[in-house]
């Protein structure tokens, strides 16, 4: 079954002058359970493409479908339930709520999702150990560290085990034994839980765990390797 | 939903004490702008209670029956068609607050120097005394003691006037029905005092059996004068009075005779409403201020909550509920604030320095703050129900962000 499938999106943006193509005539599928990294050069589209199968920015033109539903046509409420309940994002930067503990930040999609206090609990303080942050739950962002700002980021977006998980350059301000066990909990997600993954990153630890890395360039696939077949 | 609400709410608070010098500054802004909403209304209130308390006891009653013709010529020739006594069987066990007959007619009264128009009051001072605008025990002399008192007593301006005095004698002048001149020579028994100057100037009490001798009109009078609970709501009373008399004759609430009175009750009602919404007004823009600020310092966070799957709905609720926080917490301390401060001024605020200026407007020089419940309801219907209206506008627009134009706006 299809988790992603984008056909021939286009995105333009205007910088000053000029107009860049983040997106040109981009498709591309990814199988349920995929684990697929998309690298490029600053500029070369991986952001944008991760935004328009999230739903967080519309293509100019072009189709997204999410396991089947098309979703570059919603409207907000609907991309907003959309997101909220099969979507994990992962920012580049830590993007957490200031005012909340790092357990009340992973538990605030639970929380407008709905599930009960308890279970958010449970959950929370679960995945919160797993990443590693066992004793930290209390602490507000500004009391820890870039990496573990990101171990929170990351654990709220998998904590309610999402069918797809999209993360900009997850890695990105961690340290090499930190990134390490981010890298160890995703392939256990991606292998035990069949969560699909798709992953914008430089990072070669990242890349070498991939089952499959798109190169872009220029808002466009230049290269798809399937490392499995490798 | 109710996890959603509690998110929000969690939020809204948190959020509102980031900047807490900002919030407090603002949070300061409410209480006094609703202290100042409900003290000034408090003593608006207190100087019309006042002022309309004084005026219907000088009519007195919050209800009269009167002759058809008599309001427009008030004059001894509109009496009432039916005897006192008639009167007396149907209001005697109508459990009335307090009920009198009277004759009020226009006389003159004069001294041996001067003379002076006044209105004649023929009444019975025991049935009065529960409405009468007169302290009888201040009355320096003596009040009248019966309907069929021959002495006549007099305000301590208009003995001024007259250049008389306490125990000398005056004659009173006005017209029988048959429009012929009836006087007779009243001996002054005492003086009184009214917290209204001109009240002092225009009555002069008389007994009632003393002066239907005098305009030959048997046992006959010009008014019935009841009194209620409450000024505010005669027409349980007005309701009672009707049913009580026959259809030739007119029933008049109290606003109906001195209409000048109704309408000033009507027009300070309305001035306390605008009061609280200038009031409003000016906290509005301070309020909307700092939603707004609050809004453009959380733009990257506001765009990953909608990226994590909060409706737009939802971010608005959040600013609102912000807004609510600040003007409930606000409002909680203004009306503490306010009862703090009126009550210890309702045993009164001497305003004599200008008691001069508060008569020309029919107004005591002891002020009565009154803190009325129904006027801080106002005050904080206004402040909520407003205070939402004003925050839509920032809380629509955070709603709107596209989220990840918001994730990486840079402040």
């Amino acid at each position: 079954m299809t988790a992603v499938r984008c056909v021939d999106l286009c995105k333009t943006y205007r910088q000053g002058d000029q107009d860049i193509k983040a997106l040109d005539h981009l498709s591309m599928e990814v199988e349920e359970g995929g684990f697929v990294c998309l690298s490029s050069p600053s500029g070369g589209g991986k952001t944008t493409l991760l935004n328009a199968i999230g739903g967080l920015d519309k293509p100019d033109s072009g189709e997204v479908y999410i396991a089947g539903e098309r979703i570059d046509n919603l409207s907000k409420g609907n991309l907003a339930e959309l997101r909220l309940h099969r979507i994990g994002f992962v920012f580049q930067a830590f993007n957490l709520i200031p005012v909340l503990s790092a357990r009340e930040n992973v538990e605030f999609v639970m929380q407008v999702q709905g599930v009960p206090a308890s279970e958010r609990r449970e959950k929370s303080l679960e995945i919160l150990e797993e990443v590693g942050l066992e004793g930290l739950e209390d602490r507000l962002p500004s009391e820890m560290s870039g990496g573990q700002q990101q171990r929170v980021a990351v654990a709220r977006a998998i904590v309610s085990n999402p069918a797809l998980v999209l993360a900009d350059e997850p890695t990105a301000n961690l340290d090499s034994k930190t990134a390490d066990g981010l890298i160890d909990l995703f392939k256990h997600l991606n292998e035990h839980h069949g969560t699909t993954f798709i992953i914008a990153t430089h990072d070669q630890r990242v890349m070498a765990y991939a089952k499959r890395l798109v190169r872009m360039l220029d808002g466009r696939i230049v290269e798809e390797i399937d490392q499995n077949a490798a | 939903m109710i996890n959603t609400l509690r998110i929000l709410t969690m939020l809204a608070w948190r959020n509102l004490w980031r900047n807490h010098r900002r919030t407090l500054i603002m949070l300061g802004a409410v209480v006094i702008g609703v202290w100042a909403m409900i003290f000034m209304t408090a003593l608006t209130m207190g100087m019309v209670n006042d002022m309309i308390e004084d005026s219907i006891s000088a009519l007195p009653g919050h209800v009269q029956v009167h002759h058809p013709d008599y309001l427009d010529d008030p004059n001894i020739t509109n009496l009432l068609p039916l005897p006192e006594e008639a009167i007396a069987d149907r209001f005697r066990s109508a459990g009335f607050l307090a009920w009198a007959t009277r004759i009020k007619v226009p006389a003159v009264l004069s001294s041996e120097r001067e003379s002076r128009g006044v209105t004649l009051l023929g009444i019975d001072p025991q049935r009065e005394e529960a409405m009468s605008f007169v302290d009888y025990s201040a009355v320096e002399g003596r009040f009248l003691e019966g309907p069929d008192d021959a002495g006549i007593v007099i305000g301590r301006k208009l003995a001024e006037t007259l250049e008389t005095e306490l125990g000398k004698r005056v004659v009173l002048m006005s017209q029988d029905p048959d429009n012929d001149i009836a006087d007779r020579g009243f001996r002054v028994v005492g003086l009184f005092s009214a917290d209204v100057q001109a009240y002092e100037e225009q009555y002069v009490f008389a007994g009632k059996k003393t002066v239907q001798d005098l305009l030959r009109v048997g046992d006959r009078v010009t008014s019935i004068v009841v009194l209620g609970d409450d000024y505010r709501d005669v027409e349980p009373v007005f309701a009672k009075v009707s049913a009580l008399v026959d259809d030739g004759v007119t029933v008049s609430r109290w606003m109906e005779i001195d209409t000048y009175l109704g309408t000033m009750l009507r027009v300070m009602d309305g001035f306390v409403l605008v009061w609280v919404i200038v009031i409003f007004l000016a906290l509005s823009f301070g309020l909307v201020n700092t939603l707004v600020m609050a809004v453009f310092e959380r733009v990257r966070e506001i765009g990953l909550m909608l990226a994590l799957g909060m409706k737009p709905s939802g971010i608005l609720g959040q600013i609102v509920i912000e807004s609510m926080m600040l003007l409930v917490t606000g409002l909680t301390i203004g009306n503490l604030l306010a009862w703090a401060t009126i009550k210890p001024l309702e045993s009164g605020i001497d305003i004599s320095v200008v008691a001069e200026g508060m008569a020309m407007m029919g107004a005591a020089s002891v002020l009565y703050p009154q803190l009325r419940f129904e006027d801080v309801i106002l005050a904080n219907t206004v402040v909520l129900i407003l205070g939402f209206f004003a925050s839509l506008s920032p809380a629509w627009r955070a709603s709107r962000f596209q989220p990840i134009e918001a994730i990486t706006r840079v402040n």
